[in-house]
């Protein structure tokens, strides 16, 4: 080692906090199962828009023949075919490629002096675009249909259900890891406590917006290749809501992860004290999805801290919330983050050395050590 | 050499006073980077694990840190790099509390080995001196020159977990010197080391002593430590039995103790009063004089010193009885002082 070793001046607690958030992502990048379980969502992005017919699809198609057939399906605004007799009609509907076929009714024996051709059931959607019903006047109308509401409310639930708990075990196990090998000696004679708590929710809160992000500009492209392209302009204003809560939602899970990990020593353990943390994941996924038409419920599970994340996007998207509510649940939802961070690294500190198979919470608390 | 005078007088263990040398001069500007324990005590529940511990490393000097297993050698060095808070006393380091920021400069090898498994060799070590406060090029560089000097250059690129025992257990001293630290403390470097491995860390650790560094080491390895340190701290039951340097701990065994080989035999030393058999063998004897005790009459002004005055009366005793083949101190082994203060 040469004598004119260049010292930074020590580490500052920023300074730590980096190179520890740089290198869980670049043990977190390193890994298959991080890009399989990456690539797994975006296919399935990219499954669920195209493959027809899974998120209801475009317009009904129909083979019509005839100039009376063609007329009446284009006034229904249907997916239109042309063909030239009923046979290579029937043929196209055997074929799934159109979902029926509207044909002239030689007997006569329907008013409209047309036939509806299906495969195996009565195509519905398509007898109704060619009834006529008296006009209906909504009240209230909602901007959104119901059934594309719970869609989207419950992608994006599944979308950050699916993160916390995915990069959340991560945390876990990367805190218990350090536990394990007992390099957390080192670590904690080396830098602060709370920087290396700070650094590990900073590497994986980056990987999973990063994530987060590549499926949001995929997204679009998913519905535009799959032609959604009306479910894509309703869900662009809810995704703007959606990201600072997510976010916010995203780091106070995280702190509950790495305190998880850090009350016990082995992988083995480690299912034992994340039960908690999962339940506090799950109890706004199916709250939320379970309690969609409950507005006392929903707005209550808009205001406390762990189900904040989904319950108030979800009424912003149904239109249920007042302007002023989400700046509230944000500003709950920082006070939250923060104190959390602060428990975190508490519980975090008195923790790690304590190397019993599960760490007793309240000693963790008192730091004995 | 700090001492703890009151724990190790209040456990009936021998006291040294401090080295003439400690007045020195050049004592006063060591003082200037000079680890300091004081009064430091711990309790694990109802447990005692350190009771009034005080003792010092000095700059450049290798200093043994010895004891019993579970007497207390681990939660020392945990207290000294703050991984561990101590129930009582100061950790002191140019004289002023050790800080995380002063700590950060400090270089440790815990007992309970540990590096990240799945990284590799360099990368880790780079990382732990990147940590400690270094540039990413000099970290780098730290790097390459420990490997080579530890022979695992050729390992650099692997991770840690292919590694056999002994080649982690250099990974993890290079993890410990990387950053260059101003103090080294070592909970039992050598362990799990061939005896060439033995030789090259030793050889690491000598060059960082002689660059001003304080080392505290902790082994098992008696004749190891004999050999390597220059200082040594013994410690038993979270107490500190001894402290010193090495010569002069010898030198006070030592002047205890004699061997004597007469021409017959030796079994009348066992009536001189004052005097303690440690072996009897025929013609030869191994003996201790004890303390305090008045000179023989016979001697009275030709002697200063109590102790001397009673192995003189046993030569004098032995020379009138017949011929004397060999007479003088014993220089106890290592092992033998610390069977005797533990
Ligand atoms: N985390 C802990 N919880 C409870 N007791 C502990 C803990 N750490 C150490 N002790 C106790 O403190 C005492 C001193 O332990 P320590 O590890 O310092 O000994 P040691 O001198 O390093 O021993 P060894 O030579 O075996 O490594 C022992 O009695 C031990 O059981
Ligand atoms: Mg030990």
């Amino acid at each position: 080692m040469s004598a004119d070793t260049a010292r930074t001046g020590g580490t500052s607690f920023l300074a730590s906090t980096r190179l520890i958030a740089e290198r869980e992502i670049r043990t977190q990048t390193a890994s298959k199962g991080f890009w399989i379980n990456f690539g797994v969502i975006v296919v399935g992005i990219f499954v669920l828009s195209i493959v027809p017919g899974l998120f209801g699809g475009g317009e009904p198609s129909v083979a019509t023949v005839g100039s009376d057939a063609a007329r009446v399906a284009e006034a229904a605004e249907l997916d239109t075919q042309p063909v030239p007799d009923r046979a290579s009609a029937e043929v196209l509907v055997q074929a799934g490629d159109v979902d029926a076929a509207i044909v002239p009714d030689p007997e006569g024996s329907s008013p409209l002096g047309l036939r509806i051709v299906a495969e195996q059931s009565s195509p519905d959607d398509i007898v109704a675009a060619l009834s006529v019903s008296p006009p209906v006047d909504l009240l209230n109308p909602s901007e959104v249909s119901d059934g594309l509401q719970f869609l989207v409310v419950f992608l994006f639930a599944l979308v950050f259900f699916m993160a916390s708990f995915i990069f959340g075990m991560a945390i876990a196990q990367s805190v218990v890891t350090e536990k394990q090998t007992r390099i957390i000696e080192i670590l904690v004679a080396t830098v602060p406590v709370r920087a290396l708590l700070t650094g590990k929710i900073a590497g994986h809160s980056v990987l999973a917006f990063g994530q987060i992000t590549v499926i949001a500009l995929a997204t679009p492209v998913a519905l535009r290749l799959g032609g959604h392209d009306d479910l894509l302009s309703t869900i662009a204003g809810p995704l703007g809501w959606f990201v600072p809560f997510f976010a916010l939602g995203f780091v106070l899970l995280a702190c509950m992860w790495a305190v998880a990990g850090s009350m016990v020593s082995r992988q083995e353990d480690l299912g034992s004290s994340t039960s908690l943390v999962s339940t506090l994941i799950m109890i706004p996924y199916f709250g939320v999805i379970f309690f969609r038409d409950n507005d006392l419920v929903m707005t209550v599970l808009s205001y406390v801290p762990f189900s904040a994340p989904l319950a108030m996007p979800a009424r912003l998207f149904s239109g249920d919330a007042q302007g002023w509510e989400p700046v509230v649940t944000l500003v709950i939802l920082i006070v939250a983050v923060a104190a959390s961070i602060m428990m975190a690294s508490r519980l975090y500190s008195g923790s790690l050395l304590q190397t019993g198979a599960r760490v007793r919470l309240g000693r963790a608390w008192a730091r004995t050590d | 050499m700090a001492l703890a005078p009151d724990a190790a007088s209040r456990r009936g263990h021998l006291l040294w006073a401090a080295r003439p040398r400690c007045v020195s001069h050049a004592v006063e500007m060591w003082r200037a980077t000079l680890l300091q324990i004081r009064s430091v005590s711990r309790s694990f529940g109802e447990l005692r694990a350190l009771d009034d511990v005080s003792f010092a490393v000095e700059p450049g000097r290798m200093t043994g840190f010895v004891g019993a297993n579970g007497s207390g050698k681990t939660t020392t060095m945990r207290i000294i790099l703050g991984v561990l808070a101590p129930h009582g006393g100061t950790v002191t380091w140019n004289g002023a509390p050790v800080t995380q920021g002063v700590r950060q400069r400090f270089g440790y090898m815990p007992e309970e080995r540990g590096l990240y498994p799945k990284m590799r060799v360099a990368d880790q070590i780079t990382y732990l001196g990147r940590l400690h406060g270094l540039d990413r090029a000099t970290a780098q560089h730290n790097t390459r020159d420990l490997l080579e000097q530890l022979n695992l250059e050729s390992r650099a690129g692997d991770p840690i977990e292919e590694l056999s025992l002994g080649n982690q257990q250099r990974a993890q001293i290079a993890a410990a010197l990387v950053h260059d630290p101003e103090l080294l403390i070592l909970d039992e470097p050598f362990s799990g080391l061939d005896p060439i491995a033995v030789e090259t860390v030793l050889g690491v650790l000598r060059e960082r002593a002689a660059r001003g560094v304080p080392v505290l080491f902790s082994s098992h390895q008696l004749d190891l430590v004999e050999r390597l340190c220059d200082d040594l701290v013994i410690i038993a039951g979270g107490a500190i039995a001894a402290s010193g340097g090495r010569e002069e701990l010898r030198d006070k065994f030592g002047s205890r103790r004699f061997q004597m080989v007469v021409g017959d035999d030796a079994g009348w030393i066992r009536d001189v009063p004052g005097v303690q058999i440690v072996e009897l063998d025929g013609p030869r004897a191994v003996f201790e004089v004890a303390d305090g005790i008045a000179p023989a009459p016979e001697l009275a002004g030709r002697v200063e010193s109590t102790q001397d005055a009673r192995d003189q009366v046993v030569l004098d005793a032995a020379l009138r009885r017949g011929s004397v083949h060999s007479f003088g101190p014993v220089t106890p082994s290592l092992a033998e002082i610390f069977r005797e203060v533990v």
